[in-house]
């Protein structure tokens, strides 16, 4: 008699699933902490180092500022945090942060968008990859700052020139991280999709892509860095009347020698910068999680 | 003889239901496969000569190196062969000894996905999905990610997923080798079932022999470099077997002598 006869009759699963429920409760994963605790406990774990860190710097500031080393002009954590709270209350520096904040957003979406479509046509097009491939990677070595000579001539003191740079300086990494992506997806798994019968494109879009989605998100990671120095670079040499950016204003302050007001727009860079490198390592701490790559789970 | 085994022991569909009788089958007719070139070339595989007739469970058993593996690789399709034909009919389709699941889904999703692949519709794929999981024992196991099963689980997942692309033929690439005895005997059953259900035609690839003797209905030997097909046996012990019963041991004894003789050959 044939098992599977038993096992429809009934007969025989009794036994198969016992056996099945012992095996099952002995590799059972622990229960996992609820989603919303389990956000708290991450989302706390780390911040206070961070916090930590902000406080060790300010207590270092505030102890030159208190020795007295270059007393006139170098400004206190008081006074200077006092200074960007002002600020904060006026509208140009919101005004400033709009447009700088615009700025890297369409610079960066064009970067992604640019670098996503060479990385992917140079991953799979192997004497595109002979020629263009270590190309990308010298482009990614070059100082984004020597390129606005060319991109002023080119376009203009405008932010076209800006933006222009910025894609310059991001696209490679993010391209670079795609094309890292691709060539790191498991054979095994190449193999598996391919037995499935997924065709070229399938197995790009349903495969390869997912695959690479750390690698990616690294490269937008990387991409976003030097998106965001690029940026700042080229709003201190691109200076456009009537537009208040982050860069104008900071280069303004040095104009009127506003240690104060610099040292404020300097934080607000470092802290919008710091915000949006976090959201990517959230991703990225997202997407191991889920694949089960973190030591947590 | 072996023909006869198949037809008594594989009677009629059961669960997911496929039309009634094998289509799949796999030949391979002098068969080499060299790796390299000049002095430095490997022979895997030479001259191999090997039918699996439709709706047969065949294990293929040999030590490590003999070219198990590319002979499979050779059967799917992912490899050219030297010299010689591989002929297969039937759509194909494989397990590796790693479940090679796709980590960025659930366990649904890697089953769904070989469904899309063949082109069935979103909504059918959901329900076959849910069929197929039901199937290897995984109901309300759909939802969960490769990582939060365990090595047991995954493997079922994998064969769901093999099952999903609706093949005739079923290579298996030592696809319990990593798992623990009590796992691995409870795969035996289920794969056993599944087979039967199917009318699949299966090449399994191991290196333990009671295994073969459990699952086959016919065990081929490979000797080691070059693999070669050096005997046969056909295994006449009725179903539902036991990996520790009598029968399967004996045989296994007697084929575990036949390995052990040729592997001393191969090391004079």
């Amino acid at each position: 008699m044939d098992p599977s006869d038993k096992a429809e009759a009934g007969t025989a699963l009794p036994a198969y699933a016992e056996r099945l429920a012992w095996l099952e409760a002995q590799e059972a994963a622990p229960p996992a902490d609820s989603r919303g605790r389990r956000l708290a406990a991450g989302f706390w774990a780390a911040l206070w180092p961070k916090v930590l860190a902000v406080a060790i710097v300010l207590a270092i500031w505030q102890a030159i500022h208190v020795s007295g080393w270059k007393k006139l002009i170098f400004p206190g954590p008081g006074g200077t945090l006092a200074d960007l709270w002002d600020q904060l209350q006026t509208g140009l520096l919101w005004h400033a942060i709009a447009t700088t904040a615009e700025r890297a957003v369409i610079g960066f979406g064009l970067a992604v968008l640019i670098g996503s479509v060479i990385g992917a046509l140079v991953s799979r097009i192997p004497p595109l990859r002979a020629a263009v491939g270590s190309m990308i990677t010298g482009l990614q070595t070059m100082p984004s700052i020597a390129w606005f000579p060319f991109a002023i001539i080119l376009f203009g003191i405008n932010t076209t020139a800006i933006l222009f740079v910025i894609v310059l300086g991001a696209a490679p990494s993010i391209a670079n991280g795609l094309i890292a992506g691709v060539d790191y997806t498991p054979p095994l798994l190449l193999r598996a999709g391919k037995m499935m019968g997924l065709g070229r494109l399938s197995l790009y879009r349903h495969l390869i892509l997912p695959a690479s989605l750390p690698a990616f998100v690294a490269g937008l990671r990387q991409g976003w860095a030097f998106a965001w120095r690029s940026l700042m670079a080229g709003e201190l040499l691109v200076i456009i009347a009537n537009q208040p950016s982050l860069g104008v204003l900071l280069s303004t302050d040095q104009d009127q020698a506003d240690m104060q007001g610099a040292t404020s727009i300097m934080i607000v860079i470092l802290v919008l910068g710091i915000v949006v490198h976090t959201l990517f390592s959230m991703a990225d701490r997202s997407i191991r999680r889920r694949w089960g790559l973190s030591g947590t789970v | 003889m072996v023909r006869q085994v198949t037809a008594t022991g594989h009677p009629a569909p059961v669960g997911v239901a496929k039309v009634a009788g094998s289509t799949g089958s796999v030949r391979l007719a002098g068969v080499s496969k060299v790796f390299g070139r000049g002095s430095s070339a490997v022979r895997a595989l030479d001259k191999i000569m090997l039918e699996v007739p439709p709706g047969e469970f065949t294990c293929l058993i040999g030590a490590s190196g003999c070219g198990k593996s590319t002979l499979l690789s050779l059967v799917a399709g992912l490899e050219q062969p030297t010299s010689g034909t591989v002929s297969v009919s039937g759509r194909v389709a494989i397990m590796f000894q790693e479940p090679a699941l796709f980590p960025w889904l659930t366990a649904a999703g890697n089953v769904e996905l070989a469904l899309r692949a063949r082109g069935v519709g979103r909504a059918e794929r959901r329900q076959r999905a849910a069929e197929l999981l039901e199937m290897v024992h995984l109901t309300g196991f759909g939802g969960k990610r490769p990582h939060e099963l365990s090595g047991g689980m995954r493997q079922r997942v994998a064969l769901a997923r093999a099952l999903a692309q609706d093949a005739d033929v079923l290579l298996m690439d030592e696809p319990f080798g990593a798992l623990d005895a009590m796992t691995r005997d409870l795969l035996h059953d289920e794969l056993d079932r599944v087979c039967a259900g199917r009318q699949l035609t299966t090449l399994f690839v191991t290196h333990n022999v009671r295994e073969a003797v459990r699952l086959g209905d016919r065990v081929v030997v490979l000797s080691s470099r070059p693999g070669r097909v050096v005997d046969q046996f056909d295994v006449p012990i009725e179903r539902p077997r036991r990996i520790d019963s009598t029968p399967v041991a004996e045989l296994a004894a007697r084929i575990t002598d036949r390995l052990r003789e040729e592997m001393s050959h191969g090391s004079q």
